[in-house]
Formats: structure tokens, sequence, C-alpha cells
């Protein structure tokens, strides 16, 4: 009989993540709802590690007739102390033990386990990068350095000795260079020999000496030197500068959507390059650069000022991130009051620091739960910009009061801007 | 056979020769000394992975996409990532040649075991058990199931996945409904079934002429129509088989979708033997291993450490825990039916005075063998443990009876236990635990309106009181409706043709469009 032994581990796998998708597809409302939801209780650098969600079973179950109830029997096993005829008392539960672990359709919630990339992917969705125009991240570059083999010209820090070595033994072996050697044997051989053999060794010394001359132990046209060539490499790293205002009149809540919207953005950037920095600075009427936790929780007092802000991020900047070495992103959030006196300055910093080097800034202005905000006169910092931004400044900006509104205006935010942008060029 | 007393493999580690040794000696103890009738096999060597993807397709090597496959392996997925669940040493696969999934991560041991079982145990039970060659094609499922792919992906092309996911959704919805269960006159030849398939589509299109849109149909013919007795048999009722009723007469399906159902008719077909053979099936195995492996282990071909590898997993499979264990959830087939297998051979090997009062017939006869071929042959769990079990295993598994009867207030009887008085009555009621006819609810298409609204007319016939779950029960209505695309009903009726219950579906203006 024949027996066929086939090995198909090298077949492709994930023969089921067609269904997997499939099922996702299906589920993709529940799905990203669960997304949603988890995301919530993380810190941004979180919540790219995808994890396990649950949804509601709702609209993924698959009904089949079931019978339940009525007058059961059932044999079981493991007898101890039943003798026909008891009676045993019902336990509280309906179903008893004998109802099965095994009835997998009746659960509430159906809990899986996301992949990091389906996660993010829900999360995110169809977002653009915002300002293609400018700097499109797939051909974002900068000189690198390799080897490239050898050149016969270049700075003498650069010979490769062993090279050069080499291509001169080669050459002195092809032409037949006396080895000292040679000479020293001569010179002995001289040292007790007659006159006449001494002349004919003078001679002999002579002319190896003049041919060793004439073919120098290294010749200019041996020496190498390393080449290298510069070669573009992607950057592959962003800082994200979260700037927000802590003075006394930004609330919880205002602050919750902020730090909602630095998360969407975290994650964005985080697609996008393999390392990310986040720098959180905050600001009252002074600003100091401060971790995670302190940024969103701790209170502080004072009054505003947002070139203070500005500043700080604009020292970070020169002294730890080069533009040409990283690509800047700033988020800012506030809920729009600045001192009068601060404009000028807050506008001058921006346009001139601050943007120029930045791939990306973005105004959030934050509101109240229950705001009225579109009704009120727009704040100090909101004119400003917007005045900046009639004047040519790539500001992204927009106003947000409730929780809800975070998801569709980061989409929004990030669509929008490409739009105009294409459209504009 | 050249009696090697080299062993077949050292260690755990194995490469394709040593599954090639394997196989060879597995195959000559089956063959000649257990004497097994077994289809040609297929060994194939798989990852990790991949045995979790064939899992959540039902074990089929090749299957259509649909996303419940997908949600059953991202729950397989994730328990199988928390460790809630181990994966199954191997898959069989009932087919011609016979394909027999090994993962790579086993053992040197567990792959001369997995061998054993699958590729001899489970391979002699599907080309001889009379369930399987009545009801399934080993010749044929590979192709068909290759033909089912490809058609649904075609009319996914063609119609559009969401009207096939539909489709399909409806039709898994009565899978367990789509089974002739008595019939068995005819075997499915899936083969002929594909080209069937093709031909009538050819034919379809050949034909196809519009103008017969356009011919006035005559005058509904009422009065045959009145006549319940001849409606019936036009109509080939009372019909249990749900699937089967509907690709033949839902009448505004297109001929697609009658397709569809047919292939999810014949898959669950294929799978029903199944599922009334686990217990004699996994004993089948289970037994066969075990004689194997405990042979290669006298030949010296395994070694004492392997081969006591090979008790530990061999005892882990065959455990049963009692009802009262935590991990208890029914009896386990592989204990049930390995004890039981056991259990033959000694009686006809050595009986007792019981074994000689109960089973006149085989105890004594001396070929443990022949009369376990033919039990292999011949039964099916329900009456393989109405006829087999013995006195002695119930004693051993310690076996009782509970009734419990909602109207008996008082508590749950114990009805019988392991004693003289009890045997006949427990065997009796764990062979009903066994029997399709108690397993699946009762459901039949009764009637249709043909005069009036059309509306299909369904019937449960309730057995001992248990009636269907009502949120399934309306959601699988709604599925048929949704393919009959006229009103659905269906009434719950005792013994004595009393109504209990009534459900009514509509169907759904998507569906209808569709």
């Amino acid at each position: 009989m024949t027996i066929h032994i086939v090995d198909r581990r090298l077949n492709p796998g994930s023969k089921s993540l067609e269904n997997r998708q499939r099922f996702l597809r299906r589920a993709k409302a529940l799905v990203q709802g669960a997304v949603k939801k988890s995301s919530q209780g993380r810190n941004i650098k979180e919540v790219l590690e995808g994890g396990e969600v649950s949804i509601p079973i709702e609209g993924m179950d698959e009904p089949r007739f079931r019978r339940e109830g009525g007058t059961r029997d059932m044999v079981l096993p493991g007898n101890k102390k039943f003798i026909e005829g008891d009676m045993l008392p019902r336990s509280g539960r309906s179903g008893g033990k004998a109802g099965g672990p095994g009835e997998g359709d009746s659960q509430d919630a159906f809990r899986f386990v996301l992949s990091r990339d389906e996660f993010v992917d829900l999360f995110l969705d169809d977002l653009e990068l915002p300002d293609l125009a400018k700097r499109k991240l797939a051909e974002v570059e900068s000189e690198g350095i390799r080897r490239a083999g050898y050149a016969t010209s270049g700075s003498p820090a650069n010979i490769s000795v062993s090279r050069t070595v080499a291509r001169a033994m080669a050459r002195r072996v092809a032409l037949r260079r006396p080895r000292p050697e040679a000479l020293a044997v001569l010179e002995a051989e001289m040292a007790d020999c007659s006159e006449a053999r001494r002349v004919e060794i003078l001679a002999e010394i002579e002319a190896l000496k003049s041919k060793m001359r004439r073919i120098p132990f290294i010749d200019p046209i041996d020496i190498r030197y390393r080449r290298f060539e510069a070669v573009p490499k992607p950057v592959a790293q962003a800082v994200m500068f979260c700037l927000m205002d802590v003075s006394g009149s930004m609330t919880e809540h205002m602050k919750d959507l902020a730090k909602r919207f630095y998360m969407l953005l975290y994650v964005f950037l985080k697609r996008r390059y393999r390392h990310v920095e986040i720098v959180f600075i905050r600001h009252t009427d002074r600003a100091e650069e401060v971790d995670e936790n302190t940024f969103f929780h701790s209170p502080a007092s004072g009054g505003t000022l947002v070139s203070s802000a500005l500043q700080a991020m604009h020292d970070i900047l020169r002294s730890r991130f080069r533009p040409s070495d990283w690509n800047i992103y700033a988020a800012q959030a506030s809920d729009g009051d600045n001192s009068h006196s601060d404009g000028e300055v807050t506008g001058r910093l921006l346009t001139e620091m601050i943007l120029p080097v930045s791939q990306f800034f973005a105004y959030l202005e934050v509101g109240q739960e229950e705001g009225v905000m579109y009704d009120m006169p727009a704040s100090s910092l909101w004119t400003l910009y917007e005045r900046l931004r009639a004047g040519g400044a790539p500001l992204s900006m927009r106003k947000v009061s409730k929780r809800s509104e975070i998801f569709p205006v980061f989409h929004d935010l990030f669509q929008r801007r490409g739009k105009q942008e294409r459209a504009a060029s | 056979m050249t009696a090697t007393d080299q062993p077949l493999f050292q260690g755990a580690d194995w490469d394709f020769l040593t599954l090639q040794r394997i196989y060879d000696a597995c195959e000559g103890i089956a063959l000649k000394e257990l004497r097994l009738d077994v289809y040609p096999n297929q060994i194939e060597v798989i990852t990790a992975e991949q045995m979790l993807d064939a899992h959540s397709s039902v074990g089929m090597p090749l299957y259509y996409k649909h996303w419940s496959f997908g949600k059953h392996f991202a729950f397989q997925e994730a328990s199988y990532r928390k460790g809630l669940m181990g994966l199954a040493y191997e898959i069989v696969i009932n087919s011609s040649p016979c394909i027999s999934y090994l993962m790579e991560e086993n053992t040197a041991t567990m792959q001369t075991l997995v061998t054993a079982h699958a590729a001899f145990g489970h391979n002699h039970f599907f080309k001889n058990n009379y369930l399987f060659r009545q009801w399934t094609d080993a010749d044929g499922i590979l192709d068909y199931l290759e033909f089912a792919k490809t058609y649904v992906t075609q009319c996914e092309e063609r119609y559009g996945r969401q009207a096939v996911e539909r489709t399909l959704d409806a039709a898994h919805a009565l899978m367990s409904h789509g089974i002739d269960r008595y019939s068995g006159k005819k075997k499915l030849d899936l083969r002929a079934e594909e080209k069937r398939a093709g031909k009538r589509r050819l034919h379809e299109e050949g034909t196809f002429n519009d103008l017969w849109r356009t011919v006035p149909t005559g005058p509904v013919k009422s009065d045959v129509l009145q006549n319940v007795g001849r409606r019936q048999k036009l109509l080939g009722l009372p019909q249990e088989n749900l699937l089967y009723f509907l690709e033949k007469t839902a009448p505004r399906l297109a001929p697609w979708q009658r397709e569809l159902l047919r292939i999810v008719r014949h898959i669950a077909q294929y799978f029903y033997p199944q599922s009334q053979t686990k217990v004699m099936n996994e004993g089948t195995a289970t037994y066969v291993h075990y004689r194997i492996m405990n042979r290669l282990h006298e030949q010296g071909r395994i070694s004492d450490g392997n081969f006591l590898e090979f008790l530990q997993s061999h005892t882990n499979v065959v455990f049963q825990p009692d009802f009262d264990n935590p991990h208890y959830s029914g009896f386990n087939p592989y204990a049930l039916g390995f004890a039981m297998m056991q259990d033959i051979e000694r009686i006809v090997t050595s009986p007792d005075e019981e074994d000689r009062e109960w089973f006149p017939d085989i105890a004594g006869a001396g070929d443990a063998m022949g009369v376990l071929r033919s039990v292999w042959t011949d039964y099916r769990d329900e009456s393989f443990i109405g006829q087999f079990l013995s006195p002695r295993l119930m004693r051993h598994f310690r076996m009782f009876h509970l009734h419990d009867d909602l109207e008996e207030s008082a508590g749950i009887r114990v009805d019988a236990i392991h004693d003289e008085r009890g045997y006949r009555r427990l065997r009796r009621e764990l062979a009903r635990q066994y029997d399709v006819g108690f397993i699946d609810a009762n459901i039949e298409v009764v009637d249709v309106d043909l005069a009036g609204d059309r509306r299909l007319m369904l019937r449960h016939a309730v057995l001992k009181g248990a009636q269907l779950n009502e949120v399934d029960a309306k959601r699988v209505l709604q599925y048929l409706a949704d393919l009959w695309s006229y009103d659905v009903s269906l009434v719950e009726v005792d013994a004595s043709d009393t109504v209990l219950k009534e459900y009514v579906a509509n169907p759904r203006k998507l569906a209808a469009a569709a």
C-alpha cells in the first residue's frame, strides 16, 4: 500500500485570515465601539497594544433550533452513594449542572483578541497624513553614509592600508623587485672573497639597488581609499509635542478631551514612524516640561501665557530634536484664554520658529461639556490663530466640547486638510 | 515482516524517514495482525497555526469562505492563547485517500500514536461502518468541497457577497434540519453531483428564452390544491428535511440560491454519520492505537521511556471525570468507547458467568478482532451501547440514571443505579442519549397554504416537554421566512396534539428583493 507523507508546513498559513476579515467586517460597528471603549482607559502609549476586546453577541450569533426544559433523563458516571429511588433536591439553577457548559451560543458577549494592526486599523480607519504636499512621508529622507568599495582618490584619512599594501606587494612581485634578503646575502659573501669577485658583487649590488629605487616599495598607484557614498535614509523618528494650558480655567473634562486627542495623534504617528517621542509641555503663565501623569493630573494655577509654552517647545527643539533628524508634530489644547499682551509674541514665535520646522501643528480648543461655545465670541487664542491661518500659516484648528466629538474631529481634521491642500496646489 | 528489534526512533525528534518507518511499522501490525481494511493513507505534516485554521473550518482542508468560521477561529485562538484549550493532536478526514494531519510540534511517540489512531483506527472505521458507507462518499468529498468553494466564490462575484452571505447564514441556521435520516436508499455521489450542477447551469443558459416569462399562466387548479392529500403528495409532505424542501419548492429563490442550499445540505449530510458514531469512532481508533502501540513496544521498537510517554497521553485521553467533578461535561467518548472495545475483547476471549448470560452470542467466541470488526461495521452509538454495554462496565463507571420531572416537585429521582435491577434500564437510557431521534428537535413541514397566502406551516412534535428556545427559534424562523419569502408559522404540539406554542415569522423585505 502506498503512503504519501506531505509536508504542508510551508504552505501559506492563515488560511482562515479571509474568514477572519469577513467576520471583522461584519462586526465592524461592534468591534469599533469596543475598541473605542477599551482605549478610553489607557495611557497614550498603551493605545497601540492591541489586545482583547469583547463585543456583544447580538448580530454575531448563529441561531439553531435548540430545545430546553421539559422532563430530563440522564445517565451519569461516578455514583458514590445513591441508590434507586433516592430523591435529590434540585439546585437553585434551573438547568442544574448537567445543562452542560458546552452551550457556546448562549454567551452574551464574545471575547477575542485583536492583533495590534487590526486594533489600530479600526481605530484610525482611513486617515491620511497631513501636509503630504510639503513632505511626503514615504520620501522623507536625510543624508546617511555607507561604505561603497574603494577609490583611487580620496582624503588621506580614508586610506585603506591593507588594500594598499596588498596591491603594492602584488606589484613588487610582478616586477621582480629585489628583496632585501638577496642584498644581505651578497654583502655577506663580499666580506670574505677574492678581489675580482668583490668587484663583481659590488656591481651586482649596485644594479640591485638601482632596481630597488626604480621599483618603489609603495607607489602612488598602489594607494586605495575607502569610498563612502551618501545614501538617502528615511527619517524614522518623530517627536510629538503636547502643549496644554493647565491654568485654573481648564476643567477635568477639558483635559480628558485633550488626552483623547493626543492619544489619537500618537497612534497616528506610531503607525508611520518607527520611533515616536512624546514631549509634554504644560503651561500657565510659565511653561515646564513634565511627565504624562503630571501633565494630565496635577493641578497648577496662574495666569495664561501661551507664548511661554511655544518658547519652551522651541528651546527643547533646538537642544534635543534637530528638525533634520526628527519629524515634528505639535498639538496644542487650550480653552482659548490668553492674555492680550501675549498675542503678538505668540504669533511671532509660531510663524517664525515653530511652524517652519513642524510637519503639523494642530490647535484644539476644548469647551465645557454643556458648552454653548459656538454662540460665544471667539476666544482670544482662536482669533489670533484664525488670523495667522488667514495669512497662510499651516495651522489646523478645531473646537471640541463633547467626548464623542473627538474622534470625528480628528478624522475630519486630517482629511479636510489633505483635501484643501490638494485643491490649493 | 522482518522482525526488527531496532527501535523506530530515539528520543523525541523525528524526521520524514522516521515518519515513514513509523508508518510502515504501524501498517504491518494493523493490516497483518488486526486485519484492518483501510483507504490509502495520506499523511500531512502541519504547523500549530494550520491546525487551528483547519479546526475552525470544521476540520476540512478546504472549505468555502464564511464569516462564521472566522468567528470560531477568533474564539478558539483566544482560548488557545489563554491556555484554556489544548490543540487537537490530530485531524483526520473521511476521504479517499484518507488524510491525517500530524502536528510538527508532536514528539516521535505522539506521531506514532496519531498515525496508529487516525491513519488506521479512524480510517478503518470510515471505510467499513455502515453509516459512512451509506451516507458519505469518501472518494468525492474533496472534489465536492473544491466545487463548493469555487461555486460560492463565483456566486459572490456575480450576485454580491452580501446576498450570498445572507443565503448561507440562513442555510447554516437550518443545517441541522437539512439531513435525510431515513431514506438512505441512494448513496450520495458527490462527483456526479458536481457534474450535475455544471450541466444544469449550462442547460439553463442554453435554453434561456425571455419569452417564457410573458406566457400567461393558466387558472389556478384550485381543486387540486384544495385537496390536502394530493397537495401533500405533490409537495412530498410531511418533510423533515427543511433545506431540501426549500431547495425544491421555495417559490422565489434564484437558482444559485437553491444550489447553495444544496451544498450546505450535502455537507451536513456528510457529517451526519460522524455525529452518530462519536463513541464508536473514537473507541475504535483508541483501541487500535492501544493495540498497535503495545505490539510495537513488545517488539522492542518503542523504548520503555517512549512507551511511558504514550501511556501518559493515552491515560489523559481516556480519563472519565465523575459527574461531580468540575471537569465533567458528559461521557468522554474516548473513555466509554475504549472501555467498551476492551470489554468486548475480554468477553470474547475470557468471559465469566455474567458475560455468558448477557452476551451468549459472542462470549467465548475466541476471535476478538473478528467480533470487533463486525461490531465496527454494523452498529452506531445508540445500537452499540444498547447491545454491548456490559454490567461490568456499568459497575466500573458507577453509572446511575437521574430522572428530572418538573411536575414531580420533590426533586430529581434516582431511577436506576448499577445493580441487578438497574442494568437494563441504565443501558436503555444511555443508548437513548445517543439516539439522534432524541437529540435533534423533531420539526417537519406539514403544509403550505397554496390557495391562500402561501404560508409555510411547520410543526414541532414536542418530546418530554422540551420546547424550543424562544429567542433562537424566532431567529431561525426569520431566516426560514427569508428563504421561503412568505410567512412561516411553527406550532409546537405535544403527544396529544395540544398546541403549546405558536410562532409566526414574516419575510424581511431585503431578502425578498435579493
